[in-house]
């Protein structure tokens, strides 16, 4: 008796315990997945595939959810953030096509560092906008919000077909980024691999500012009572902006990433993601940044497991993942908005 | 008489209630009033409209649910209906047996959905229904085999209702009733019906409740009302009503496909048609319903005329180009979420208050 109540000062509070149980569900999909696929090295090709695309959705995803999280606000405009990052993109990639076309590796990454750069900050500026504009006259009233992003998406959306017209465009990859690397019978496409490494800095990136930083300690605080942050006297009307700017900014980023994975551009680019993206938000719980990551793993896991077994019900076989998903967990794999 | 057919749930405007005149009277008589097939199909998309809205205002006006899943729900009853006349020949008893396997399906579909979802959040039911609804387009346009994938099903309906079945035709005073005046009136005639039983809806203690709910359901539940139920039953309630307008649009359209019934871009119109007509008034479906369909069909040669004309500046004719009429009404819907949440309906019994 006197061990417990005596704890030596020294001791950390008592951590909460990690709850690892839905991290197993994505190797598990995976494993199982083998032997109806048969060959290893299609089964190779699809997961690495599956990881990308789900790297991408994540980068998406990840802005949405935290939104979210923090303001209780659920952006369908988002989509429309897609769509204009990768526009910007391409306008940016236009006039660099000897850089794009070229062999060269360095030249290759510098063009679409540019691209990216040029799409992040033009939906980085657009998402402070819309804030403004749009979101801000109607927080706390989820009603009104859902129906006013829709609304601006709708707005954006033609906005686009004004400004870059309303055909397909051509979004071609560098010419060193085709192709695949092949380790022994595996081929590995190497945009692929290049989506894989984004998608990790970017989760490795959030985790360490969310956990490591006083500003991501703020963020969660918000996240998880915002009077309490309010009563402390930070401003968390400036935390919110400044969330939404980043968000809208990976959309951006998204968007062009997975621009380049189709290889087109229309404008309805993002309402084909936003239905990935939104089941892989309602998955992870709304507001967490781990269960969005793993979400969108799994999503992509089961889309392309079933893209290649049996294409017809691919989407279907994601919208029967979050039925069994919600019936174990009502709130998400990892609920955090407690609201 | 209209008292109680209307559920005492009158106008309450006069403007209103002349511009609901207008449009009973035009809608009735439209295949008397003008020549040409345009005037007529307007008038039919209109009626069948009117019906989908108010089915929709049933969950968002009334309840407070925001669905994106009710375009599926009006698929199902077309495809429903549009499948059975194609598949087992174009006779009354195919039409109707279709009709209530979709009924059937789409309801049961309809209930799993708002057990799954309606239970948590009203925001999780918008994403859940937004995913399933792209889903089950896509599920559609895939299964060629069964739906005729992306190019749909064209098919024919029962004799009765063909353009060649002539009832009686009057040539002195211009009165000619072929199966197409029949099948008009077919869908004139459900779209009333279907409206009042809304209205009667919406006004019984059943309705009161929805109304509660949506006020603030925390109290609705602590005054002892089983939300999840009345949410569950509104849910089905409003896709039934949603199907039976699928099946009036399959007859009327005698074709069935995915752009028609399942697309987004119609789950949009909806979502305009009922915000700037007003949410929650059921009026507000129908005066929607028909300045939307008008200025679909009418505002873009408008457009036109000023895209034109503006050519020589820059950037404008392209704001003003006919296919992008959806951009302003996109504005209008945020200006009216804005500063008339009541949509128009509610301006006009402002008007009234005010005086």
């Amino acid at each position: 008796m006197a061990t417990t109540t005596s704890r030596p000062a020294s001791d950390d509070l008592p951590k909460t315990p990690r709850d690892l149980l839905p991290v197993f569900i994505a190797p598990i999909i995976a494993l199982a997945a083998l032997p109806l696929v048969g060959s290893p090295t299609t089964w190779v090709t699809l997961t690495v595939a599956a990881l990308a695309m789900g790297m991408m959705i994540f980068v998406i995803a990840s802005g949405l959810t935290l939104i979210f999280g923090l303001m209780d606000v659920l952006n369908f405009g988002h989509g429309a953030f897609i769509a204009i990052g990768a526009y910007m993109a391409m306008t940016v990639l236009a006039p660099l096509s000897g850089w794009v076309q070229s062999d060269a590796l360095t030249l290759n990454l510098a063009a679409l560092f540019l691209a990216v750069l040029a799409a992040m900050i033009g939906t980085g500026v657009l998402g402070w906008a819309f804030e403004r504009v749009i979101v801000r006259p109607v927080y706390g009233q989820h009603l009104k919000q859902i129906l006013i992003t829709m609304g601006g998406l709708i707005v954006a959306e033609q906005l686009i077909h004004v400004v870059w017209g309303g055909d397909q465009k051509p979004m071609p990859l560098p010419g060193g980024l085709r192709g695949a690397i092949t380790i022994g019978d595996f081929a590995l496409e190497k945009f692929r691999l290049l989506a894989v490494a984004v998608g990790l800095t970017v989760f490795i990136a959030m985790q360490l500012v969310l956990n490591r930083t006083k500003v991501g300690l703020l963020i969660r605080a918000g996240v998880e009572n915002r009077e309490m942050v309010e009563a402390l006297g930070y401003r968390i009307r400036q935390l919110f902006v400044g969330v939404f700017v980043v968000g809208s900014a990976l959309a951006g980023l998204g968007g062009t990433m997975w621009a380049l994975y189709r290889e087109t551009l229309t404008a309805a680019i993002g309402g084909d993601v936003m239905v990935l993206v939104f089941i892989v938000i309602i998955i992870g719980g709304l507001g967490s940044v781990g269960g969005c990551f793993l979400g969108a793993i799994l999503v992509a896991l089961m889309a392309n497991y079933t893209g290649y077994l049996v294409p017809k019900i691919a989407v279907a076989s994601n919208i029967l993942l979050m039925v069994a998903i919600l019936m174990w967990r009502p709130q998400g794999l990892y609920p955090v908005a407690r609201r | 008489m209209i008292q109680s057919a209307l559920s005492g749930d009158l106008p309450r405007s006069r403007v209103l209630s002349f511009l609901l005149a207008a449009i009973f009277l035009v809608l009735a008589f439209t295949p008397f009033l003008f020549s040409g097939s345009q005037p007529i199909n307007t008038a039919a998309k209109i009626c069948i409209f009117i019906v989908l809205v108010a089915s929709y205002d049933l969950l968002l006006g009334y309840t407070g649910i925001v669905s994106f899943a009710h375009t599926m729900f009006f698929g199902i009853g077309g495809y429903g209906v549009g499948l059975a006349l194609y598949g087992w020949g174009p006779t009354w008893t195919s039409a109707g047996l279709g009709l209530v396997i979709a009924l059937v399906v789409g309801t049961v579909l309809a209930f799993v959905i708002g057990l799954l979802s309606l239970r948590v959040r009203a925001i999780f039911y918008a994403m859940i229904t937004l995913a399933v609804a792209s889903a089950f387009a896509i599920l559609a346009s895939q299964l060629s085999e069964y739906t005729g994938g992306e190019d749909g099903r064209s098919f024919r309906v029962p004799p009765l209702l063909r353009p060649g079945s002539v009832l009686f035709d009057i040539p002195a005073i211009g009165l000619r009733v072929d199966g197409r005046v029949l099948s008009y009136y077919l869908v004139f005639v459900s779209a009333l019906l279907l409206l009042l039983a809304a209205f009667r809806i919406v006004n019984s203690p059943f309705g009161r409740v929805l109304q509660a709910i949506r006020e603030n359901d925390f109290r609705a539940e602590s005054l002892g009302y089983n939300v999840v139920y009345y949410r569950t039953v509104a849910n089905c309630l409003a896709a039934g009503m949603a199907m039976l307008a699928g099946a009036m649009s399959a007859i009327w359209v005698r074709y069935t496909g995915p752009d028609t019934t399942l697309s987004f871009a119609i789950m949009l119109d909806i979502l305009l048609m009922v915000v700037i007509g007003g949410m929650g008034t059921l009026y507000g479906a129908v005066i929607g319903a028909t300045l939307f369909i008008l200025a679909q069909n009418y505002l873009q040669k408008l457009m036109g005329v000023a895209s034109e004309a503006t050519s020589a500046l820059p950037l404008i004719p392209h704001l003003l180009h006919p296919d992008r009429w959806l951009l302003w009404l996109g504005v209008l819907f945020i200006l009216s979420v804005y500063f008339f949440p009541n949509g128009i309906v509610g301006k006009l019994r402002e008007m009234v208050r005010g005086r």
